[in-house]
């Protein structure tokens, strides 16, 4: 059985496939954000917005809190201070049924592949959910091991399936935490393939990643984060051309100490 | 009193020709064991499982205290029972007492804790994986119950041959409720502890014998049960 890969329209950087309508979450904005773990702060301040569609890649080093980020976003964590609004509304169950979010490691059910993805197919109650499983299954490439374990899969097989699993309920917000790290390239390009259609489709992606090529790659807006403080955001472009601050000047430069 | 070695020859001939005494006592084990894990399983699982999403005062608590129930002692939910069914008890109208019912409920009694106590704890542990994915997807709580409790089903089917183990091979509840009346209540661990008192080692011995089996049987299901689970990914 062959393996096949995704196919994507083509589009131009920062075209989707519903440019009229507008995304329904959007504008994310954060006020005064903070978070603190054990008496440390680890989200400092941040005040944030995400208004246009496309893809909005959060940069920053390791323990920057950007996994943290995404998770007071999405409403996981309830922050110590400021707030949370995604077109005005505190995030809750209803907004959060409209988003979804893959983990930096990727949670898979004790199932089958079919199963994991049909599993989020019915808390939503698609009319349509065999054509969706049918769907999930040949984005993900992993159609010829729908019956397999989800959890026996290898580590690019098992994101290609949890990004999936999030696309199958069709979210208007993607969150993806490092997707592609531990990923060889062949297994990246087919996670940035899966990203792209969903931007096509006209969600919202809101992506973490360590690889600057990466983010040079599909970014449509650079949002650099150290210390649990937004340092700048930017443009993709004139982020690796030219960055405001320091911090992302020597980030690319691969000099930034923690 | 018979020797020691002809005592083992007469076993063996009891099991090797099936004698219906032997066979109606061990299919009575059985029934009487089998039923009250069912009935232990049917509580235990959605209540341990409970106990391991739910969030509510007093969740400590419980959970102490089925833990504690683990490791009561059969004669003590023996004597409960006996109490509850007694003619000057509660439930002395059904007339249960010396009765293979009176038997199930002590067992399940017995064994309803110790389901409890191991499903919540093979539950937690799913859970701690996968709460965080079913906040995101905003999973219903009836829904993530019974997810859980599916993908643990191997760790619940251990747990039910480990209380299956526990019931299978106590005297001290169902000797006290049900009297260990031939063709009636005489189980296997009653019968054993009859005829060893009157000095009949063979039936003694044979039926020891099947329940060494019957634990072997048990304990080689865990381990199969765990090398496929493990193979699959599911653990
Ligand atoms: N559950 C936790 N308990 C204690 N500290 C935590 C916890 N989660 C995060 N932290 C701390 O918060 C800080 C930010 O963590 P976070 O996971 O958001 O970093 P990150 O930017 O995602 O890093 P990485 O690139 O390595 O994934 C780190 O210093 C981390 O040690
Ligand atoms: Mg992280």
């Amino acid at each position: 059985m062959s393996k096949r890969q995704p196919t994507v329209v083509p589009l131009r950087k920062g075209q989707t496939g519903r440019p009229d309508r507008g995304n329904p979450l959007l504008p994310l904005k954060t006020t005064d954000l903070c978070f603190d773990i054990n008496g440390k702060r680890i989200i400092d301040q941040v005040d944030l917005a995400i208004t246009s569609d496309g893809i909005s890649v959060i940069l920053g080093p390791n323990g920057a809190g950007k996994s943290v980020l995404l998770r007071l976003l999405h409403g996981l964590l309830k922050p110590a201070r400021g707030e949370v609004l995604w077109r005005g509304r505190h995030i809750d169950d209803t907004l959060r049924k409209r988003q979804a979010l893959v983990f930096q490691r990727p949670v898979l059910m004790r199932r089958s592949v079919a199963d994991n993805i049909r599993f989020a197919i019915a808390l939503r109650s698609f009319p349509d959910a065999k054509h969706r499983l049918d769907r999930a299954l040949e984005l993900a490439g992993l159609t010829s091991q729908a019956y397999q374990p989800a959890r026996a899969l290898s580590g690019g097989e098992q994101q290609r399936l949890a990004i999936a699993r999030a696309l199958a309920i069709d979210p208007d917000v993607l969150i993806l935490d490092e997707p592609s790290s531990n990923l060889d390239p062949g297994a990246t390009l087919a996670i940035e393939q899966l990203i792209e259609t969903a931007r096509v489709e006209g969600k919202k992606v809101i992506l973490v990643t360590h690889d600057l090529n990466q983010a040079k790659r599909i970014a449509d807006e650079i949002i650099f984060i150290h210390h649990g403080r937004i340092i700048e955001q930017t443009p993709s472009p004139l982020f690796f051309n030219n960055p405001t601050s320091n911090h992302g000047r020597s980030y690319l430069d691969g000099g930034l100490l923690v | 009193m018979q020797d020691f070695s002809s005592s083992f020859t007469l076993a063996a001939n009891l099991i090797w020709s099936a004698k219906p005494e032997l066979l109606e006592i061990i299919t009575l084990s059985l029934q009487v064991t089998l039923s009250a894990v069912v009935i232990a399983c049917l509580i235990g699982f959605p209540i341990g499982a409970l106990l391991a999403v739910a969030q509510f005062r007093g969740r400590t608590a419980l959970t102490l205290l089925f833990n504690t129930l683990m490791g009561l002692p059969p004669v003590v939910v023996g004597l409960l029972v006996y109490m509850m069914l007694s003619n000057a008890g509660p439930l002395g109208f059904l007339q249960l007492l010396y009765t293979p019912v009176a038997m199930i409920i002590a067992q399940a009694l017995l064994v309803t804790p110790i389901i409890i106590a191991l499903t919540r704890q093979v539950i937690e542990d799913l859970y701690q994986e996968y709460a965080e994915q079913f906040h995101s997807l905003v999973v219903p709580r009836r829904t993530a119950v019974m997810a859980l409790l599916w993908d643990a089903r191997y760790g619940l089917i251990t747990t039910a041959l480990a209380g299956f183990g526990r019931a299978i091979a106590e005297v001290g509840a169902v000797i006290v409720v049900g009297g260990n009346i031939a063709h009636v209540t005489r189980v296997m661990t009653t019968a054993i502890a009859l005829e060893t008192s009157k000095g009949e080692l063979a039936l003694a011995l044979a039926l020891g014998f099947v329940l060494l089996f019957i634990a072997m049987t048990i304990n080689a299901s865990v381990f199969l049960l765990r090398a496929s689970a493990a193979r699959m990914s599911y653990v």
